[in-house]
């Protein structure tokens, strides 16, 4: 008879063969919709990695995706690990958008060295706020986040067409329902000629580095993690859980503007309602395939991009469909899910003697 | 009482890991018999009725139950459906009942055949009301179990194996929850149903009441049974040295004249689970050196009390005084802070962060504290060394003080937890069910170190379930009833159990 | 036509029931799962897959009906793999909701697109008819507004009613209710835990489906993407709002349904000095007050959430 026991404590091997072993399967497994799509499969593989590793250009352009995504993917861990389930992400993403657009497009005439850490400032502030409010809904109503955030997403969405077809339009435009144009000095600076990668990657690897400093090493991580693990002993211990649940959702709203900011003055230049195809959504994956720890949010965001990237250039190449890349993504997820199954439990193989009866 | 035996338990073995839980138990039960199963916390008493009743699977062994004609059949094992087809019905230690129905809905679950359409309710009413006269316990058969009584709750658990004709009752740690005028008579109904030809087992740590209820007492230890013996030709002194293997002696209590009061309770209202388990304007004072015992059944407000002085909850009214300061901003900080040391009673929801490391749980209620953090960031190596040095003073055994908490067992992290309260030498301890759960050289521990923290001058507020803890270890006694604490003058069980039920001494 | 012209008009009540008519599968769905302690938030991904398996069934021949069954049966397999993560395995319910919602989304787009790669405005079907009852359809008010509802919202309404009965008079129903307050009540007297979780969450997630199946059979004639449009989050917001009862979840849906119809025809009439979008976005304001209003609600579950292990006491 086989018995499932919980194991003593996952070992450091397990916890990062988890998540790689979940992503390598969920690739394999792309080769099933490839036979439904009557594609040839190994010439698939092919132009998949073609398209993130066959040029300069190409890589420059996975790091471009991933650099929003190591942003939400952030923006979901830390919360996760809190356990305040923080799925609007998407909607943060905008507001922080929205708020580099106000700022950015001419509202302040200011050289650069003032501008854009404004504008980093204002995009943070207004993606902490688009999280205080679910937070204190959960706090004082108990009123469950992961609905209030979800419906959020959808408010701001509407909320953002207003603002494009209203205050935020852009008079030149062509009547068009986008922003103006970030100021010069506004934009993040590209990080190599003639490529889309741009500084927005460097200040999400130094978030990733601080945040997974953070956690480990500071009172405030701390805290976040105990209550995490068990709000009702952190509290029997002292810890202002409110509090820290509160600084979680405006760290973790912050990231995800973070990520709007990036995308508008890293990499687009102006404000449309497609800015984002999914980018906070993604993050959820990105935080569960990192196993909620900031330095792997950097290796998800980074396979996750090489994904979507290498499943566009394909379906360019072959037809396919580039919703390929997001069932490879979605199937990743459960992989890492089941495959921390495996990581608590193990099975053990045991005899049964049964006495003959009298 | 007859010779006929109904069940037999041959060679169970159960191991959880490297914990063996039962091993070679072999065990017989004759019709018409109470049979007492003996022990000690963690003697492997539960776990071995839990494989009669099919909740674990056996590692090895056999159980043979007699059917209608007496034959011996062998009982499938790992299923409780199996079991109660064979007759045997069990009253968990923690009730399997569902709060959001009534108690009818609750017998006759699992009775009815789930592809059925349509219900009959009435049939059953009356064959609920007929057991209730035969065997003398009532309980509301229309009321949301969540709304009943501890006591009620009890008897609907009986009345659900009683209805599914059972003639095999296994009950777990029945008195728990029950005065002592309470246990009697829910002895007495037992008695007369064994004299009907039911044959009863039940588990029970206590001494007194296995003597007084039973035929036979099967004693175990450590998983094993070491012994079985007719109740008539036992006593107090034998069963207790083979349930622990030795003599334990009473923990000393030296006479000490109390000090000044380091709690005081004016008038505090606290809002509990029912108004029942409500505290409504009591007062209450804890000296320096004294241990305050409060004595009742559990859901009688103990709860709201636990939970003003361990500052988990808001009273809603009066004033709260640790030694000479009245206590403004409720929340744990505060109280600890004033100097207040918790130990709670449930330790692993309340008391340790289970998924973090033994070391992080010994400095989690001190992280403002500059031996624990230097602008705001953790000192790892002095956090480290730290949980060496308390692991050691405090006898902490468990995989290492990076190991994960909850991989420590029950007796460990509750030494972890006392290791954390006496190393800030409080002038207060909440002292919640220090023991449960124990075995009994844990549980003498914690009464050695509250004994001590009272010798050294700490105040100690002792809630508590069994009375044997209380009268031993308490200086004063109070006893809690209905949100209401009366003082006790007396130290006779008897009188004290009139109290717990409400009643005059 | 002010507000009051507009409650009063025939168009307005029916156009309620039909936007409502998704709603009341996706709350009696959510409200399924949940009161035997699992929380779907797989349910909008499971909205988009019966909306696309449905209509594809029909396209390819299989006849409105036939379009439901698939329908159901698509939801059924997707909430049998989020029954099977989060019951025996015992694992996150909120993460494999989300991840259910992601799988089914894709493998619904994907199909979708592989199957029909070059179409520049999506394809139609013949969808449901309003049914038009002799005599009952001609009774004043009522008859326009119930009599002239599409057999799918018949359905609704009648799993209403069997919900209901389930729920609350057979054995069954007080086995999912013991199981979603205290699983240990259902396992010391005999049942299986795991069954009764399993088959609640695989019967919920297929009458969630039917909410999909509805918006492209019966709502609108084709396969949209983007058109479930937050309809499952919507629902269980409503599930909370309606205390885990099928008759408020009828009434919760209904109102909401009211509510969306009111501003499309409000949009008309004071569009010029209200945006727009006030009116988009009130149906989720609404929702998000609806659930702080109700949020700690006395018939909440008491397992929901928590996983229950055999063999562990």
């Amino acid at each position: 008879m086989i018995r499932v026991e919980p194991r003593t404590a996952p070992s450091r091997l397990m916890k990062i063969g988890v998540p790689i072993l979940s992503a390598v399967i969920a690739l394999a497994l792309a080769a099933i919709p490839l036979v439904f799509a009557g594609a040839a499969i190994g010439p698939a593989y092919v132009e998949m990695f073609k398209g993130v590793f066959g040029s300069k250009f190409a890589f420059s352009e996975m790091l471009t995706r991933a650099t929003p995504l190591i942003f939400t993917g952030l923006a979901a861990a830390l919360a996760f690990r809190a356990r305040l389930w923080n799925i609007g992400a998407e909607g943060q993403l905008y507001l922080g958008a929205m708020a580099a657009v106000a700022i950015g497009t001419g509202a302040v005439e200011a050289p650069a060295v003032i501008l854009l850490p404004l504008i980093i400032l204002f995009g943070c502030m207004a993606g902490a706020a688009g999280m205080a409010v679910p937070a204190v809904l959960k706090t004082r109503f108990g009123a469950d986040e992961v609905v209030t955030t979800l419906l959020l997403n959808f408010i701001i969405l509407i909320f953002l067409q207003y603002m494009l077809e209203g205050p935020l339009k852009d008079p030149m435009g062509l009547g068009w329902p986008q922003s103006s144009p970030i100021l010069d000095q506004g934009m993040l600076p590209p990080l190599m000629e003639r490529m889309r990668v741009h500084s927005g990657l460097i200040i999400a690897l130094v978030c990733a580095g601080v945040a997974q400093f953070m956690l480990a090493r500071s009172v405030w991580g701390f805290k976040l993690r105990a209550v995490g693990e068990n709000a009702f002993a952190a509290r029997h211990a002292g810890i202002r859980v409110n509090r820290t649940l509160l600084s979680a959702a405006l760290v973790s709203g912050a990231l995800a503007g973070m990520a709007g900011v990036s995308e508008v003055a890293g990499l687009k230049g102006y404000l449309t309602s497609d800015l984002s195809p999914g980018f906070g959504y993604t993050g959820i994956v990105v935080a569960m395939l990192a196993g909620l720890s900031p330095a792997g949010v950097v290796a998800a965001a980074v396979f996750i991009a090489s994904v979507f990237v290498g499943a566009d250039s394909m379906s360019r190449a072959m037809g396919v469909s580039s919703y390929l890349a997001d069932l490879v993504v979605s199937t990743s997820l459960l992989c890492v899910l089941i495959g921390g199954f495996f990581a608590r439990f193990r099975f053990v193989r045991v005899k049964v003697r049964q006495r003959a009866a009298s | 009482m007859t010779a006929e035996k109904v069940l037999a338990l041959k060679g169970l073995s159960k191991t959880f890991g490297p914990v063996v839980a039962n091993s070679d138990v072999n065990l017989d039960l004759h019709r018409g018999e109470v049979l007492a199963l003996l022990g000690e916390n963690g003697a492997g008493k539960t776990t071995l009725m839990n494989m009669l009743f099919g909740h674990y699977m056996p590692d090895a062994g056999s159980v043979e139950v007699a059917d209608q004609g007496g034959h011996f059949r062998p009982l499938q094992l790992g299923h409780p459906q199996a079991a109660i087809a064979a007759g045997i019905g069990m009253v968990h230690q923690h009730f399997t009942l569902a709060e959001n129905l009534n108690a009818l809905d609750n017998i006759m679950l699992g009775a009815e055949r789930l592809s059925r359409l349509r219900r009959d309710r009435r049939a059953a009413h009356a064959k609920v009301q007929k057991i209730m006269l035969s065997s003398g316990l009532s309980a509301p058969l229309d009321v949301p179990v969540g709304r009943l009584t501890v006591g009620e709750r009890q008897r609907v658990e009986i009345l659900k194996a009683l209805y599914r004709d059972v003639d095999i009752l296994v009950l777990d740690e029945p008195t728990a929850v029950l005065t002592p005028q309470e246990a009697d008579t829910l002895f007495e109904n037992i008695g007369a149903m064994t004299r009907d030809g039911l044959s009863v087992i039940f588990i029970s740590h206590k001494l007194r009441e296995v003597l007084a209820f039973s035929h036979r007492i099967a004693v175990l230890r450590h998983g094993v049974k070491v012994g079985e013996i007719a109740s008539k030709d036992a006593d107090e002194r034998m069963i207790a040295r083979m349930m622990v293997g030795a003599d334990t002696p009473e923990p000393d209590r030296p006479v000490l004249a109390p000090g000044a009061p380091v709690l005081r309770l004016e008038k505090v209202s606290v809002p509990g689970r029912s108004r029942r388990d409500s505290l409504l304007r009591v007062d209450l004072t804890v000296h320096r050196h004294e241990i305050l015992g409060i004595a009742g059944i559990s859901g009688n407000g103990q709860g709201a009390l636990a939970g003003v002085i361990s500052g988990m909850v808001r009273p809603t009214g009066g004033r709260v005084f640790i030694g000479d300061a009245k206590i403004a901003n409720h929340h744990p900080s505060t109280m600890i802070d004033a100097g207040v040391g918790r130990i709670p009673e449930d330790r692993h929801r309340d008391g340790i962060v289970g998924a973090m490391s033994v070391a992080e749980n010994m400095v989690i209620e001190r992280l403002g504290d500059p031996e624990v953090q230097s602008r705001g960031l953790l000192r790892r190596e002095a956090i480290q060394s730290h949980a060496e040095a308390l692991s050691t003073g405090h006898d902490v055994r468990g995989p290492g003080t990076q190991a994960p908490a909850r991989l420590l067992s029950g007796g460990n992290i509750q030494k972890l937890i006392l290791a954390r309260v006496f190393e800030r030498q409080p002038r207060l301890i909440l002292a919640n069910q220090p023991t449960r759960g124990l075995d009994m050289g844990a549980a003498a521990e914690v009464a050695r170190r509250l004994l001590a923290a009272r010798s050294r001058g700490a105040g100690v507020l002792l809630i508590s379930e069994d009375l044997d803890e209380i009268l031993s270890l308490s200086d004063r006694i109070l006893v809690i009833h209905d949100g209401e604490l009366t003082e006790a003058d007396t130290r006779d069980r008897e009188a004290l159990g009139l109290l717990m039920a409400g009643e005059d001494a | 036509m002010d507000i009051l012209q507009i409650l009063l008009s025939e168009s307005f009540w029916a156009a309620s029931l039909r936007i409502a008519t998704p709603l009341i599968f996706g709350v009696l769905g959510a409200l399924l799962c949940e009161k035997s302690g699992v929380l779907n938030l797989g349910i909008e991904g499971i909205f988009v897959a019966g909306a696309m398996s449905g209509w594809m069934a029909v396209w390819l021949g299989a006849g409105l009906w036939g379009g439901v069954l698939v329908a159901a049966a698509a939801g059924g397999f997707f909430g049998l793999i989020h029954a099977i993560l989060t019951v025996p395995l015992g694992l996150s319910q909120h993460v494999s909701g989300l991840g259910v919602t992601l799988f089914a989304t894709s493998v619904s787009y994907f199909s979708y697109r592989t199957a029909l790669p070059n179409v520049s405005s999506p394809p139609r079907i013949e969808p449901f008819r309003p049914l038009d009852i002799p005599v009952l359809s001609d009774l004043p008010f009522v008859g326009p507004v119930l009599f002239q509802q599409t057999a799918l919202t018949w359905l609704a309404l009648l799993m209403v009613v069997v919900v209901w009965y389930v729920m609350n008079r057979t054995a069954l129903g007080v086995a999912i209710k013991a199981v979603g307050d205290n699983p240990n009540s259902v396992d010391a007297q005999g049942l299986s835990v795991y069954g009764l979780r399993i088959g609640a969450v695989v019967a919920g997630s297929s009458l969630m489906a039917l909410g999909g199946a509805f918006l492209t059979m019966s709502a609108f004639d084709a396969f949209f993407f983007g058109m479930v449009n937050g309809r499952g989050w919507i629902s269980i917001a409503l599930v909370i709002f309606a205390s885990w009862r099928p008759g408020k979840a009828l009434l919760g849906a209904l109102l909401f349904g009211a509510f969306d119809a009111l501003q499309v025809r409000l949009q008309t009439e004071v569009g010029a000095l209200v945006p727009s979008q006030v009116f988009l976005a009130a149906p989720y304001v609404l929702s998000i007050i609806a659930l702080v209003i109700v949020a700690r609600s006395a018939d909440y579950p008491r397992a929901l959430l928590t996983p229950w292990f055999k063999g562990q006491r």
